[in-house]
């Protein structure tokens, strides 16, 4: 098992250089075919996600591949873990979360993921119905909000 | 030789002046020219249907039913003459049989809100399928949940084909309507609806049909079939999106109370009661779809052109060709295997989501549909999540699945590490 979510440590680097460390990641990531290799390969060693968690009340309804997020809230800082059953889902929460996992509400609601329109993914981002990332990065705002309104204690 | 110039392609069927007729399937995708094997989910729209829309709004264009200038009347007629091209599409008696609505959905949710409320109550029965689209499931829910009515589920066997002796225990003197598809769209079963009908008949329920996966796809006559209510989509049978029609024999229509009020379903009102029009008339409040009945008018015209004996058989050959090399795949399964089935092909793989399938062959600008195509129950009967999906049409040919499997073996190589 990896490291409990309420266990893992805020990250060191600023949400711009997550996302500057992204798009440089994949910058040398030629054709689409390596690039969602890469994607599946980040899906794949994303931290096991607790199956007593993986229940309704937890997923995203999109109307494609499922997605389960659950939140952590210490320090004045948001923690998420979220699994999907699509690897190439998977793989772009990866990237999602080194970008908004334990970040504070204020900084969250400020920064839009402006990196996956840099490395040409965009269209897992639209909000439409089918869609289970972008639900997830709704819900993210949204718990942001909460816990920024202090709503949420 | 490609396989769409063996000498065992049909020789009369054209596929390539055909696809001509459709503008879009000329486009590229991710600089690969477009395999669209989505058609169940919505299908393409060729040049004839376009040019009359177009032509409705430049030269023809009014409201109908209502003014006695020229325009209004000129407009009006082809309207009407599209509802009758409707009937005849179908072998409807008469074009008053037919009631224009938004799409099937609709027409389940008019079924409910007008015929359901009439004649459903405490203890009477519904009966669906399995295979149900959530469209003919969710108005059903609504109206046993309204009426204290029972709705009921006639289950699916492990090759996709429904149970007819559970169908006939499920049919009583309680039993008020059967509501199942013709085709189902996440897996293409075919049902038997003149059995069905038959044995719905036999102890006194009436028996409405989803058309929208069979409209398009093969002969339909309703009164062979001998059904009670049939409806379909526009936008699957090649004509425009926000129109669909709905057939009831005539004297159900007549018993009806009207859908949702308004103008033009009107006969007269004043504050204390209004009267009503005759059938179709009374179930279309509100300015029609006008541009687009007539767009649904000329899509049909151009599948009779064509044919849809030939069609079905055309698709038929493709479709079949798509499960023989499908099964080809590594680690592809394919789920629902009935006997009689439509041009539907859905499938899972082991390496890969269905979400995954259809975004890796998307950029081999190959479109399926990938889900749980609004048929969550059929999902969890085969014990899966979701499929990819493809669903062929009139303009699809063998090179296409070609290419689909091409796509699929990119996708076993990409994921089966």
């Amino acid at each position: 098992m990896g490291v409990p979510l309420q266990a893992r440590p805020a990250p060191t680097e600023t949400m711009a250089d997550a996302q500057r460390s992204i798009v440089d990641s994949f910058r040398y990531l030629e054709d689409w075919t390596e690039r969602y290799q890469y994607i599946i390969e980040l899906g794949r060693r994303l931290p096991p996600f607790p199956e007593t968690k993986r229940i309704e009340a937890n997923r995203m309804h999109g109307c494609q591949a499922g997605v389960w997020l659950v939140s952590d809230y210490r320090d004045g800082k948001l923690f998420f873990e979220a699994t999907s059953d699509s690897a190439i889902v998977a793989g772009l929460i990866s990237l999602l979360l080194k970008v908004y996992s334990g970040r504070r509400p204020d900084e969250i609601l400020a920064t839009t993921p402006a990196f996956i329109e840099e490395i040409g993914l965009a269209e897992h981002l639209s909000p439409h119905r089918a869609n289970g990332l972008a639900l997830m990065l709704a819900r993210i705002q949204a718990d942001s909000s909460g816990y920024q309104a202090g709503e949420v204690a | 030789m490609s396989p769409d110039s063996s000498p065992l392609a049909r020789p009369n069927y054209d596929v390539l002046a055909i696809r001509e007729d459709f503008p879009i399937l000329a486009r590229e995708v991710f600089g690969k020219p477009l395999v669209y094997l989505d058609t169940g989910a919505s299908a393409q729209k060729p040049r004839q249907v376009i040019r009359t829309m177009t032509e409705v709004m430049e030269e023809t264009y009014s409201n109908v039913h209502r003014g006695v200038h020229f325009l209004s009347q000129t407009c009006t007629d082809q309207f009407e003459a599209a509802r009758k091209t409707v009937a005849r599409f179908i072998a409807a008696r008469k074009a008053d049989e037919i009631v224009w609505t938004r799409g099937a959905t609709e027409a389940c949710n008019l079924i409910a809100a007008t015929w359901g409320r009439a004649n459903v109550g405490p203890g009477d029965r519904i009966v669906i399928s399995t295979l149900e689209h959530h469209s003919n499931i969710v108005p059903w829910q609504l109206l046993r949940d309204e009426t204290g009515a029972e709705l009921a589920v006639i289950p699916v066997d492990d090759v996709g084909e429904v149970d007819l002796d559970a169908y006939a225990d499920l049919l009583d003197e309680r039993t008020k309507l059967v509501s199942v598809t013709h085709i189902s769209n996440s897996i293409g079963s075919v049902l038997p609806i003149r059995e069905m009908a038959r044995m719905a008949h036999e102890k006194g329920a009436l028996i409405m049909v989803d058309g929208c996966q069979a409209a398009p796809h093969m002969p339909v006559d309703v009164q062979d079939l001998d059904v009670d209510f049939y409806c379909f989509s526009g936008h699957k049978t090649y004509g425009p999106t926000g129109i669909g029609a709905l057939w009831g024999r005539k004297e159900l229509l007549d018993a009806m109370p009207p859908y949702q009020g308004g103008g033009e379903m009107i006969a007269h009102v004043t504050f204390e009661k209004s009267s009503f029009k005759p059938a179709p008339h009374k179930f279309e409040a509100g300015t029609p779809a006008i541009v687009e009945a007539v767009g649904l008018g000329a899509a049909l015209d151009y599948i009779e052109s064509i044919g849809r004996e030939a069609i079905l058989a055309h698709e038929t050959e493709v479709a079949e060709y798509a499960r023989e090399r499908l099964a080809t795949v590594p680690g592809l399964g394919i789920v629902g295997q009935a006997r009689e089935r439509g041009a539907i092909v859905s499938f899972t793989m082991e390496q890969a989501h269905p979400h995954d399938i259809g975004t890796i062959v998307d950029r081999a600008g190959v479109a399926v549909r990938a889900g749980h195509h609004c048929a969550f129950p059929v999902m969890e009967r085969f014990d899966v999540s979701a499929t990819a999906r493809a669903s062929f049409g009139l303009y699809n040919m063998k090179s296409e699945v070609d290419r689909l499997v091409e796509a699929l073996d990119e996708v076993a190589g990409i994921f089966g590490r």
